[in-house]
């Protein structure tokens, strides 16, 4: 099988992850970045074997049925009680999901 | 090896198949609950070394062999009444701890059951325990478990594949008279093959994903791993149809699937695709896939060269997919409504605010594979980069689709290998994601076009570890990969082997 022949390989830098890990509300360690920086862009290097791929007149599959807005009969049943909504939950109060601050202070 | 009770003079009932099961259910040779107890008894025997199941249902398990039994004095009858089966950890069960394979989801206790496996409910199931995953089902060996790796009952030192390999093994091991697995891009079928176990990958929208973590969902698929082709039969035919609960579940009503095994494939068109036999695989498994593929020539099949020119951009589209959608479908383990939660219980250091909070549970309840697929996913979907990899990559989905079309214009059923090796060591590939994403080359176009897949037996190695035989079928084929696999399952004896102990 022949590698890519594409001009630049996808190299992310470590800031590069560290944007990517804010826009995935993911905290990284050091060596995380670090790491991932290195494997994500050897398997972004893997995938750009796909630019080679002439796909100009070709239409995306983002779902393989032909099954679309799929319907109901628009009829009340009964959901969770509300105490087994909760029952997982780490912190609740009053019948609610309870969650830190979202500001400081 | 402890016998289990008396009147099993050929297999000791935790050997025995769903089906041997329950026609001595029926004719009252034995009961559920001396079938349940044979099984936990084998749990008890060699899951410390296997380590399959994540949690053991014993005291409900035994209480629903009761009931069942109670059912069945009573004069009822039902497909699957007291048969004891494992439901992989990715299936939400009611008052049944489900994990996912993540430390994240730890003492969860979901507030429902998926349809799946509620329908083996309806139809009688014992649910004996949830067996391990990769975590989030993204895997191929379940090292990514976020409790530990399963060992191969074949060789303890081996993976069982993944991510069902806790599925997989509990079925080699005999800890389980059948299973369920999920699917996404070879989840069910490779443990199959490296467990020696047959596992059913059915067509995209043929079984509810209703109560299943997603993971992929335009890839997710549940399917069952048995010991022989018929139980996948039965237990497909149990779960498969429409379920108003999930949209994406396909109206077609699903036929009696054991129907199908006739056992007769003469005239039957199977497709040998050429790039399904690369160079590096492992030598013994190409031969015995060509031994099976000549087996039903024998059988009166007529075998056809293929092509499916764009199998080498499967791996490729399946991990800017498959991720893609992962990134989204993971969003929602923020710690607020469930899963264990940064800081909770008085050790909350710096977080102080709910965004820290959220990108602290994150950062320390997931394991590193799904956060790569997560980094990868939210990547490739970032501003600039959404059309170079994820709009290309469905493009190129397309023509993978569209290869499987035209091939299934000329042939019935494409056999091919499942993986290009057997059961690796543990440890082998963990230190390099892409080594361990190629174990998956022959399963993910299937789950790119949709269409269905069965693993069934078809040897062993020179280490006695066992070879899977991939039959493929169009969308809905579901009749013609079981047909053509049970036919060869009964002209071999592969699927009577079992591990050493």
């Amino acid at each position: 099988m022949s590698q890519s022949t594409h001009q630049s390989p996808n190299q992310l830098t470590p800031a590069d992850v560290r944007h990517v890990a804010e826009l995935a509300k993911l905290r990284l360690t050091q060596d995380e970045i670090d790491q991932f920086a290195g494997q994500l862009s050897e398997i972004l290097d893997y995938a750009a074997r796909l630019q080679e791929v002439d796909t100009s007149s070709v239409p995306p599959t983002p779902y393989v049925l032909p099954l679309h807005n799929v319907m109901r009969d628009d009829a009340a049943e009964p959901g969770l009680a509300n105490s087994a909504a909760l029952a997982n939950a780490p912190d609740t109060e009053d019948g609610f999901f309870r969650v830190r601050a979202v500001f400081e202070e | 090896m402890p016998t289990v009770t008396s009147t099993t003079p050929a297999h000791a009932l935790h050997q025995l198949s769903i089906h041997a099961a329950r026609a001595g259910l029926r004719q009252g040779t034995w009961t559920s609950v001396e079938l349940t107890q044979a099984c936990l008894d084998r749990i008890d025997q060699i899951d410390g070394d296997v380590r399959a199941y994540l949690f053991v249902n014993a005291e409900a398990a035994l209480a629903q062999a009761a009931a069942a039994d109670a059912r069945r004095q009573a004069g009822e009858d039902a497909p699957l009444l007291g048969v004891p089966l494992a439901i992989k950890d990715v299936l939400v069960t009611e008052g049944v701890p489900t994990t996912c394979g993540s430390r994240l989801l730890k003492g969860f206790v979901p507030p429902y059951t998926a349809t799946a496996v509620q329908r083996l409910e309806a139809a009688g199931m014992v649910l004996l325990g949830k067996t391990n995953t990769d975590e989030f089902a993204m895997g191929s060996s379940t090292e990514n478990s976020g409790y530990w790796t399963t060992h191969n009952p074949w060789a303890l030192d081996r993976v069982p594949g993944g991510s069902s390999g806790g599925s997989a093994a509990a079925v080699a091991g005999h800890m389980a008279l059948g299973a369920l697995g999920t699917d996404t891009g070879g989840s069910v079928r490779q443990p199959a093959a490296l467990c020696g176990v047959v596992g059913l990958k059915p067509s995209y929208g043929r079984i509810s994903r209703y109560g299943l973590v997603a993971y992929g969902s335009s890839l997710d698929q549940v399917g069952p791993l048995t010991k022989d082709v018929y139980d996948a039969a039965l237990l497909l035919g149990v779960m498969a149809g429409m379920d108003e609960r999930d949209s994406t579940t396909l109206p077609q009503t699903p036929p009696d699937y054991t129907a199908a095994l006739t056992g007769d494939v003469r005239g039957l068109r199977v497709g040998v695709p050429a790039e399904f036999f690369v160079d590096g695989m492992q030598p013994a498994v190409a031969d015995a896939v060509r031994a099976a593929i000549e087996k039903l020539a024998q059988l009166g099949a007529e075998i056809v060269p293929i092509h499916l020119p764009n199998t080498d951009k499967a791996l490729p589209v399946y991990y800017i997919v498959a991720p893609a959608e992962a990134s989204a479908n993971l969003a929602r383990y923020d710690g607020v409504r469930f899963g264990v939660r940064a800081g909770q219980g008085g050790n909350r250091g710096e977080i102080d605010n709910m965004f820290e909070t959220i990108r602290r549970t994150r950062g320390e309840g997931f394991g590193a594979e799904v956060k790569r697929r997560i980094m990868l996913g939210a990547y490739t979907l970032s501003a600039g980069y959404y059309d170079a990899y994820y709009l290309k990559a469905q493009q190129v989905r397309t023509l993978i689709k569209r290869d499987f079309e035209e091939a299934f214009a000329q042939v019935d059923v494409i056999a091919a290998p499942v993986t290009p090796t057997t059961a690796f060591p543990i440890g082998a590939k963990t230190d390099d994601p892409l080594e361990m994403y190629l174990s998956d080359i022959f399963t993910l176009s299937v789950n790119l076009a949709g269409v269905c897949g069965i693993s069934v037996p078809c040897g062993f190695d020179e280490q006695d570890l066992p070879i899977g035989l991939q039959l493929i079928g169009p969308h809905l084929g579901e009749e013609t990969i079981l047909r053509a696999a049970h036919a060869y399952e009964q002209s071999t004896d592969w699927h009577s082997r079992q591990p050493a102990r």
